[in-house]
């Protein structure tokens, strides 16, 4: 392993610890099988976060995905609006703008390996959605 | 470089223009440097399609390439720019605008239509049909004429005889010989021929002899005919064969046929090797070739003499499909029986369904030596192929020209035609070719037609090339995938028909029902919104309720339509484009209120764009409270009618076409369609409300109103096609509903009416028999279908504003109440834009 490679893993260590739990809002304000949009204050400085719902998809674990409400092709604010589907097995939102795929997993731009969209942690506490970020 | 030649091509009629595509296409113009000379102002158009120059289409749409086909190629075109001179010693050509050197010429000047010498042939109102100009001329002859002879029953004759049909004359063909079409036809096929062009109301008299053309009484000329008979019109049009336009090879001294006309050896050379001809104006082993197939096999032959190639011009077929005032006629190589001793012929004759139907056969009765057929031309293809392939015919030759239904012979399929069947001679495409084209990755039709250019000459061979890719795609194992996406292995016209069979309601039974079993039954932006499409042109339930909502595009979603920064526009339904000014004010105070960017649409109608996602329903509200309602402009739906004034205030209108434009848009709005759909309405033949770039076009007549189908405007323009003339308020509706319905139900996703229509088999007639014949017997079920949707509008933001757990999505951030900070705008011209 390099030594940058050794630095980065430090540095998202670091943040990792920064990082804290906290309530982006409840149940209710979801859209199955779509998204909306939260503004949150993370360790990284304030955030647009793109919340989507699948309910029942693949289990529990797989219900909730929270990813960049930014979109990088357009510049806009609107991943939350784009239209949720699958791709070859994988949860994907479409760009309201231009139509680019986002895997909801990780972020991953099936058009364009070089582009990833941020994620975060995100699950159900009771009836709230809690991000971690 | 400058060891480039020059070569001048004397011509832009079709055969010229495809002389310059194969240089194009074939490298010719890295040696040569191509100038063209055109005489007429319009760059060559398509001469086999002119009468349709009266049914709606123009220079433009009739033109074979796009106007800046030549620019792009790098070849010069001057159009409107006459040839006067070779000026063979100098090596110039000569035109009233300079002189321009060559090294080599190609004389691709066509024909012209010969006037018989008869005393008068030169009075006002005596025409000819051959161009555009003459087209213009006729027109405008037309207008204050109400009888229209055309001398000439050949196939020009008949051709110029619908074209004056076309402009509401009372339109006589008077031919000299004892029937119509001579030349293809004989004397049984003359007169059912006949028969058939008197019961379509064009007077047929033959065996007449013009001989002098003078003041009538009733009408403009009076027509004296060899008996003394006297036949009196306002109007007439020669067109009495053509001849070879030769002149400037006469005047430069090459050699001319005794008949007129250019003459060239196997590789289009003229007798001086500097100048080829190809063309109508090219004389080959004593025939004039008077088609397109054989005007552009001289053209290729030309590229390759210019280019060193060897390719030889060896005669060519005239066997011939046409449609001639509506009535099939074909012609296939000795139609006669005349030129080969010991031939013998079959004859069918159908006097009820008038067809008539004749084979000529060699002695031993083995091989097709010709055919003729009136009145149906649906074996024309098959037999062609026994012709051109001298493939061995059935035991029963007579078998390929009965009934089907009395036990005739198959028809040739696709699969027992040789590799060097000819599909399409327009360009000379096989069926090897075809296969060497699949062979080579082509896997559908279009690919096809874009190695080969196979059918998009004449397109005579439209069908049989569809049958041979098929029949070669099944061959090779393909399966044409036509699934609409991963999640169904259906098309879009397959899925609308299970929706409406089985009655479902939903995206996620149709997908737990129909889906794919090996995804995880999601869908994506493909099949959803194509989906939500289908179930709201079937049940019209609100695009926002929570079972549909995920499968929108996001302008549906939110009922605006999304800009770059993630704002949207809106847009209230003005229909017709009428506005009180009360209504008008509070479009200016709601833009004012909310900041919003306004500008006048194409559509006759006012969009507010920079709207935020959480103002959208307090700008509706206050929309709807003033009696605005939804304008639809972010669905894939009905958008605007555009309307003219019409008859209620200007001084030309013979209609209420504001009045209609209302009615119908009132009709139609919300029905959710393949792709967007707009509409015109014209209250006058002016057209200003230019209906023909529509969907739906309708223009009022003095008796009620023409309906023109599939227009567009946009990235690839086309000109709606006149469907039905003079309907009334009733039938127009009606058959709009049909129509709608038709391809709202056939249609693929986003595909325009436009283009839908050029997919059709069988075209516009086929439409015209499913909509206005009901040949398929659903008409009453598409009005049906339309009259559910129609009872079942409701504005979508009136439903959405009245809803709270709908209203919950208009928030930028549901936790926050915060408008999105990363929108800024600025100021221009007075309004906002996005920085």
């Amino acid at each position: 392993m390099t030594a940058t490679a050794l630095k980065k893993e430090i540095d998202m260590a670091d943040v990792q610890n920064s990082k804290a739990w906290q309530k982006a809002c409840t149940k209710d304000d979801l859209v199955a099988f779509s998204g909306i949009a939260a503004w949150l204050e993370t360790a990284d400085g304030p955030a647009q976060v793109a919340i989507f719902y699948l309910p029942g998809l693949r289990g529990q674990g797989d219900e909730l995905y929270a990813l960049d409400h930014h979109d990088p092709f357009s510049n806009a604010n609107v991943i939350a609006r784009g239209i949720v589907g699958d791709l070859k097995g994988a949860p994907v939102v479409a760009s309201p703008i231009y139509k680019q795929h986002f895997r909801l997993e990780d972020g991953q731009c099936l058009e364009d390996e070089n582009v990833k969209l941020r994620t975060w942690k995100i699950e159900f506490k009771g009836d709230e959605v809690w991000v971690e970020g | 470089m400058s060891t480039q030649q020059k070569l001048i091509i004397i011509g832009n009629g079709m055969v010229g223009h495809h002389l310059v595509e194969q240089l194009v296409d074939n490298g010719g113009l890295e040696r040569y440097q191509v100038t063209v000379f055109g005489e007429e102002r319009h760059r060559a158009y398509d001469r086999v399609h002119l009468s349709e120059y009266f049914s709606g289409r123009d220079a433009n749409s009739l033109a074979l390439c796009e106007a800046d086909y030549y620019a792009v190629s790098g070849v010069e075109l001057r159009t409107g720019e006459a040839v006067i001179e070779i000026d063979r010693d100098q090596q110039e050509v000569v035109t009233d605008q300079g002189r321009y050197p060559y090294d080599r010429i190609v004389l691709a000047t066509g024909s012209f239509p010969f006037v018989p010498p008869i005393p008068g042939n030169d009075r006002d109102g005596c025409l000819v049909y051959r161009t555009l100009d003459d087209l213009d001329a006729i027109q405008a002859a037309a207008e204050n004429a109400t009888t229209g002879v055309v001398v000439g029953g050949g196939l020009l004759g008949l051709e110029a005889a619908n074209a004056l049909r076309g402009l509401n004359l009372d339109t006589a063909v008077v031919e000299f010989a004892s029937r119509l079409m001579p030349m293809q036809v004989d004397n049984e096929g003359g007169e059912l021929l006949r028969e058939k062009i008197e019961a379509l109301g064009v007077q047929v008299l033959l065996e007449r002899a013009t001989q002098r053309i003078e003041d009538g009484e009733a009408s403009r000329h009076r027509m004296v005919f060899q008996d003394d008979k006297v036949l009196e019109t306002d109007l007439i049009v020669f067109s009495a064969g053509i001849r070879p336009r030769d002149q400037l090879a006469r005047d430069c001294g090459l050699e001319i046929g005794v008949r007129g006309g250019v003459v060239v050896d196997n590789q289009c050379l003229t007798s001086d090797p500097a100048i080829l001809a190809i063309g109508e104006v090219a004389l080959w082993n004593q025939s004039i070739f008077g088609l397109v197939a054989p005007g552009y096999q001289m053209a290729k032959t030309a590229l390759s003499t210019l280019t060193d190639g060897d390719t030889q011009f060896g005669g060519a077929d005239m066997s011939t499909k046409l449609k001639l005032l509506g009535v099939d006629v074909g012609s296939i190589g000795d139609a006669h029986g005349n030129q080969n001793p010991g031939a013998r012929m079959f004859r069918y004759l159908d006097p009820i369904k008038q067809e008539y139907r004749k084979l000529v056969v060699s002695s031993d009765g083995k091989k097709l030596l010709g055919a003729m057929l009136v009145g149906n031309n649906g074996v024309y293809d098959t037999l062609l192929q026994y012709y051109s392939n001298g493939i061995e015919l059935p035991d029963e030759p007579a078998s390929l020209i009965l009934p089907q239904s009395s036990g005739a012979a198959p028809t040739l399929g696709p699969g027992s035609l040789p590799e060097t069947a000819t599909i399409c001679s327009c360009h000379n495409v096989s069926k090897g070719d075809i296969c060497a084209s699949i062979d080579a990755g082509a896997i559908d039709l279009g690919g096809v037609k874009g190695d080969t250019k196979a059918s998009t000459g004449c397109g005579g061979c439209t069908a049989l090339l569809k049958s041979v890719v098929d029949h070669e795609l099944e061959a090779r194992g393909v399966e044409v995938d036509k699934s609409i996406c991963e999640h169904f292995a259906h098309t879009r016209q397959e899925l609308y028909d299970i929706v409406r069979v089985e009655g479902i309601k939903t995206f996620s039974e149709l997908i737990a029902k129909h889906g794919n079993q090996d995804t995880h039954c999601l869908g994506c932006d493909i099949c959803k919104p194509a989906v939500a499409s289908i179930l709201a042109s079937c049940f019209n339930e609100p695009i926002t309720d929570a079972a549909h909502i995920p499968l929108q595009d996001t302008n549906d979603t939110f009922m605006a339509n999304m800009q770059k920064n993630g704002t949207y526009s809106v847009v209230p339904r003005v229909a017709g484009g009428e506005i009180t000014p009360d209504k008008l004010i509070v479009l200016g105070e709601v833009a004012k209120k909310y900041n919003l960017y306004s500008k006048v649409t194409g559509g006759q109608r006012i969009d507010l764009f920079g709207a935020r996602l959480e103002d959208l329903p307090d700008i509706w509200g206050e929309l709807i409270a003033a009696g605005f309602e939804t304008g639809h402009a972010y669905g894939k739906s009905l958008r605007t009618v555009k309307s003219c004034v019409g008859s209620t205030w200007c001084r030309y209108g013979v209609q209420d076409s504001v009045g209609m434009a209302i009615w119908l848009e009132n009709r139609y709005k919300g029905l959710r369609s393949p792709h967007k759909i707009k509409f015109g309405v014209s209250g006058c033949t002016r057209e200003c409300a230019e209906a023909q770039s529509k969907d739906i076009g309708i223009i009022a007549t003095e008796n009620g109103w023409n309906l023109y189908v599939c227009g567009n405007g946009g990235m690839r323009p086309r000109h709606a096609e006149l469907f039905a003339t003079d309907l009334d308020d009733e039938q127009l509706y009606r058959t709009i509903d049909r129509f709608l319905m038709f391809y709202v139900r056939t249609a693929d996703r986003l595909q325009r009416t436009s283009v839908w229509r050029e997919n059709l088999d069988g075209g516009l007639e086929y439409l015209k028999e499913v909509i206005l014949e009901d040949s398929l017997g659903i008409n009453a079920e598409l009005e049906r279908q339309m009259q559910t949707v129609v009872d079942t509008y409701q504005c979508e933001w009136a439903d959405a504003i009245s809803d709270p757990e709908k209203l919950k999505r208009f928030r930028s951030f549901v936790n926050d109440d915060r408008p999105d900070p990363s929108i800024i705008m600025t100021s221009e011209r007075g309004q906002l834009r996005p920085a």
